[in-house]
């Protein structure tokens, strides 16, 4: 039978994402019914650039699951580094694993993987193009503490133009009824052009503003990112905007009651530390919810029931 | 100015006018031992002025790669001094190998014995996009 894979958010209808936000809350809510769903089964974690967090997320969801993993968390610790490529790399490792998670510093790999791979393969993030495990935690995130998805005004705060999250988080709140984004962003970190034609061609409305207070009174969810470093080849510029927004209870003193906030984590200057004991404040819970949509996502690709 | 007519080949018309040389460079027509005549700046009743280029020889065109550079052309072809065929061109929906993404950041500038692969995702606009990091390809 023909894999199923996760490459990008769009490869889920909806009615799938909303199967699997219905799994992962019976997950939460009944976890020891899913311990040992996975037995026997070994998940491959191939993270050719590091991140310690969406590994450690994947890792934590098979071993809830039951299952074992393996892998590696660098390039250099890999046979990469001895000039291999990433299809043959794909390739081995089909034999050793059930199920794939790939994170891979250059855009478009995870296709290259699923033309060579026997086994499911899930995009862990590729360069700035898509992390679609990301997204899906949080559409959980904003429907567990929204009771829905749809009817919001999503502000998208930072980094829009190499910030792979919001572009994916964008495409798929985009299938939902009545959402309005609010981008925010430095006028050299704006939403690339081909992500606002789709926002038009699917008549989605949305405004762009270099001002974070300015819309802070309008917003459902505010989903903060940061300007990260290695999407920048120019050091100058990477200093001059990582510090462009830094979201303060000052600038919050407009926000409804029940906003919420979110990022996708690591933060480093963009959310002040004194916004954490703010109740709207959701950025843990969101990092808590990514181990349970990933269980969700696992069973899904190996059709374990 | 006279240019020979052809016994046996082609004749590119309709070129807009500044497109021949890329024409030229992509089909690798400088490869070709038979007789090719590129003409610039021509008269043109529709367009005022165009290009047009003359093959001698009736060989393989990639005509995928012709109306992805451009796709207003006319490949008219000759077999014993007669027009046998005028073939409108259309845009491709996929380009295969024809050029290269220029994304630093795609895996096809890494990855070895990658096809270069392009999708057609908008006729109207002729946008193309890399099949693997959706970078928008610049002509």
């Amino acid at each position: 039978m023909k894999n199923r894979h996760l490459i990008d958010i769009k490869d889920f209808s909806k009615k799938e994402i909303d199967d699997l936000i219905k799994v992962a809350n019976d997950i939460i809510d009944n976890r020891d019914k899913y311990s040992h769903k996975c037995d026997g089964k070994i998940l491959a974690t191939l993270f050719f650039e590091p991140s310690t967090r969406t590994r450690l997320s994947f890792e934590s969801a098979m071993l809830r699951l039951g299952g074992k993993v393996l892998g590696f968390s660098e390039a250099s610790s890999s046979s990469t580094a001895k000039g291999e490529t990433l299809s043959d790399t794909i390739r081995v490792v089909g034999g050793y694993a059930d199920i794939i998670a790939m994170r891979h510093p250059k855009e478009g790999a995870p296709t290259v993987a699923i033309k060579n791979s026997i086994v499911p393969i899930i995009n862990a993030g590729d360069g700035g193009h898509n992390h679609p495990t990301q997204t899906l935690t949080d559409l959980l995130t904003i429907s567990r503490e929204k009771g829905r998805l749809d009817n919001l005004t999503i502000g998208l705060c930072g980094d829009l133009k190499f910030g792979r999250t919001v572009h994916s988080l964008i495409t798929a709140m985009s299938r939902y009824k009545n959402i309005t984004f609010i981008l925010i962003s430095p006028n050299e970190l704006k939403l690339p052009d081909y992500m606002k034609e789709e926002l038009e061609k699917n008549k989605i409305k949305y405004i762009e503003t270099t001002n974070i207070e300015k819309y802070m009174n309008e917003l459902d969810v505010l989903y903060m990112t940061r300007v990260q470093k290695e999407r920048f080849f120019n050091e100058e510029d990477y200093l001059r905007l990582k510090d462009y927004y830094i979201l303060t209870k000052d600038k919050l003193k407009t926000a409804q009651k029940n906003l919420i906030i979110l990022h996708p984590l690591p933060r480093v200057t963009e959310i002040a530390k004194e916004v954490d004991d703010d109740k709207r404040a959701k950025y843990f819970e969101q990092a808590y919810n990514g181990v349970y949509i990933r269980m969700a996502l696992i069973l899904n690709l190996l059709e374990v029931k | 100015m006279n240019i020979d007519t052809i016994e046996n080949g082609y004749v590119i018309d309709h070129i807009t006018a500044g497109n021949a040389m890329k024409i030229y460079e992509l089909l690798k027509l400088n490869e070709l031992e038979c007789q090719v005549a590129l003409i610039t700046n021509a008269k043109s009743k529709k367009t005022k002025i165009k290009d047009l280029i003359k093959i001698g020889k009736l060989i393989d065109i990639d005509f995928d790669k012709l109306a992805f550079i451009d796709p207003n052309v006319t490949v008219n072809i000759v077999k014993d001094n007669k027009i046998i065929e005028k073939r409108n061109l259309e845009l491709p929906e996929k380009l295969v190998n024809v050029t290269k993404c220029k994304n630093p950041r795609c895996i096809t500038s890494i990855e070895r014995d990658l096809d270069q692969i392009f999708n057609l995702t908008d006729k109207e606009k002729q946008t193309y996009r890399c099949a693997y990091c959706e970078m928008s390809l610049e002509k």
